[in-house]
């Protein structure tokens, strides 16, 4: 039986609309003055991050507890990853204390799906994040957030994002958020196109489905839409554009290219932001910019998916995916 | 249970209560919470989603007719304090609202279709005591069928209906069934 969420591409669109539905109840929450259900007692969660992560690791802490399951922090820092120690022999560490489920962030993408699919250990695995891969509750939560945005709070509920243009720009070579929305964007029938320079668009892009274009402007009015990615100049090891100033003046976002949005569209960025760099302090400060809000629902999101995949006997999503090959 | 089957239950279903009995059984217990909240100046309705939601707006209405003042009404989904939650996948999630005021200090009645196992309503207490901390808790229910598995009991009943547990209580609401009926059926084998 799954039950875990190693990638966006393994929901349905009913899964994902009763992810999107459950946030909402589970946003209310926030609202109340004990911002705790007793939903995941007495189960325990890993949270294991061998890369940094601020935004995510403590956003899936606060959706832990605030439905009563007790958590472990873990990270690779300071831990015997540091003396050469195995991701097999750290999970194997885990089942012997008896996990429920392990949310992992990996620098090598696959990581989570070696993880849930190698039989080291019984846990529920969840992928915050792998090397240039997956990063699905980013997407759920940017989804989310334009839901709430662009179809209403309660008028969304039950409702997917069909017909939403979406334009995702920078760069896609090394975003796993870039891939994650494409495939949750387009199950949720929105229409996607990807902005860079061809220098950061990966090989194979033309079977991705969404559409790919290398201009800016002329892509700006007719979005509803626009998510700025940064660009990870720690996974870049060659030069892809000639300097920042180039990349900013043709792919950044400032408050002129803002003005050519539709009135109702909305700027998004997933963090951390490099201000003057994708996104101009003027843009990142605006009312149109939701990287706050998506931090925020980053946490009823997480709350969302823990709920659906642990609350039960068994997985209220993600159930119907083909099972991987079983290696041991 | 699929949709043919259910419907050949509700073939078999006798009503016992229709429309205008459900009517007239709500205008007495919107008269009882009055009579003794003394006034119901500081009653606030919660309904448990699905059914109960609509009583407890049905019961506002006619609180507001009786009080000539404006009565609280919200709703408390208690899908998360379920005690038989590792049982089952996990349930979708119903709306909580609060009224604004909130519910410290106040008279809060809880009001649901059918009174059975009294879990449902153990598990309200248990929503309730996150939210605020009221002056008192009353139940309210449409149809009180027995079998009781916890100390629970309802201050206002609609109706008293005996039943075996071979039978099942099913409670229709024009809100969200196209009808207001209380039928009492045979249990599916299973």
């Amino acid at each position: 039986m799954q039950r875990h969420l190693i990638s966006a591409a393994d929901l349905t669109r009913d899964d994902a609309v009763l992810i999107l539905d459950t946030a909402e109840e589970m946003a209310r929450v926030a609202d109340r003055p004990i911002k705790k259900l007793p939903t995941l007692r007495g189960r325990t969660i890993v949270n294991l991050f061998f890369e940094d992560s601020t935004r995510t690791r403590i956003s899936f802490e606060a959706a832990e507890k605030r439905l009563s399951a007790d958590v472990i922090n873990f990270s690779a820092k300071g831990s015997s990853v540091s003396k050469g120690e195995s991701l097999k022999d750290t999970a194997q560490t885990l089942e012997a204390m008896g996990v429920d489920a392990v949310v992992i962030r990996h620098g090598a993408s696959g990581a989570p799906y070696r993880l849930a699919n190698s039989g080291w250990i019984d846990a529920a695995v969840i992928n915050a994040g792998d090397g240039t891969h997956q990063h699905p509750t980013q997407a759920l939560l940017d989804a989310f957030t334009m839901r709430r945005r662009l179809v209403g709070r309660d008028a969304g509920l039950g409702q997917d994002l069909a017909g939403k243009r979406i334009t995702i720009v920078g760069d896609v070579l090394h975003s796993r958020v870039a891939r994650s929305n494409v495939d949750l964007l387009h199950t949720l029938g929105a229409e996607v196109t990807l902005v860079a320079p061809p220098t950061l668009l990966p090989v194979g892009i033309e079977t991705w489905p969404c559409e790919v274009s290398y201009d800016l402007d002329s892509t700006l009015p007719k979005c509803d839409a626009v998510m700025m990615l940064r660009v990870q100049r720690e996974r870049m090891n060659a030069a892809f554009f000639p300097t920042e100033r180039e990349y900013s003046r043709r792919y950044g976002l400032d408050g002129d290219r803002m003005a050519k949005l539709p009135e109702h569209a909305i700027v998004m960025h997933p963090g951390p932001m490099v201000r003057g760099m994708e996104i101009t302090a003027e843009v990142a400060d605006s009312g149109r910019c939701t990287a706050i809000e998506q931090v925020a629902n980053g946490v009823s999101i997480r709350m969302a998916v823990l709920y659906l995949l642990l609350g039960g006997n068994e997985p209220a999503v993600t159930h119907t995916r083909p099972t991987g090959s079983e290696e041991k | 249970m699929d949709k043919q089957q259910q419907d050949a239950q509700a073939s078999d279903a006798r009503p016992v209560l229709e429309g205008p009995d459900i009517a007239r059984v709500m205008t007495r217990i919107a008269h009882e919470i009055v009579e003794r909240a003394k006034g119901a100046d500081d009653v606030v309705l919660l309904g448990i989603p699905t059914r109960g939601v609509f009583l407890a707006q049905r019961l506002a209405v006619k609180l507001e007719q009786i009080t000539e003042r404006k009565v609280p009404c919200g709703s408390l989904d208690i899908t998360m304090y379920r005690d038989d939650l590792r049982m089952h996948p996990p349930r979708a999630l119903a709306r909580t609202e609060i009224p604004g005021d909130g519910i410290d200090g106040k008279l809060v009645v809880l009001v649901d279709d059918v009174l059975f196992s009294g879990r449902t309503i153990r598990a309200a207490l248990d929503a309730l005591n996150d939210i605020g901390r009221p002056r008192a808790v009353q139940l309210a229910v449409l149809v009180d069928r027995g079998h009781r598995e916890l100390p629970i009991r309802a201050d206002y009943v609609g109706k008293n209906l005996p039943t075996s547990l071979r039978e099942t209580v099913k409670v229709q609401l024009a809100e969200e069934d196209g009808r207001d009926t209380v039928l009492l059926g045979a249990k599916a084998d299973q």
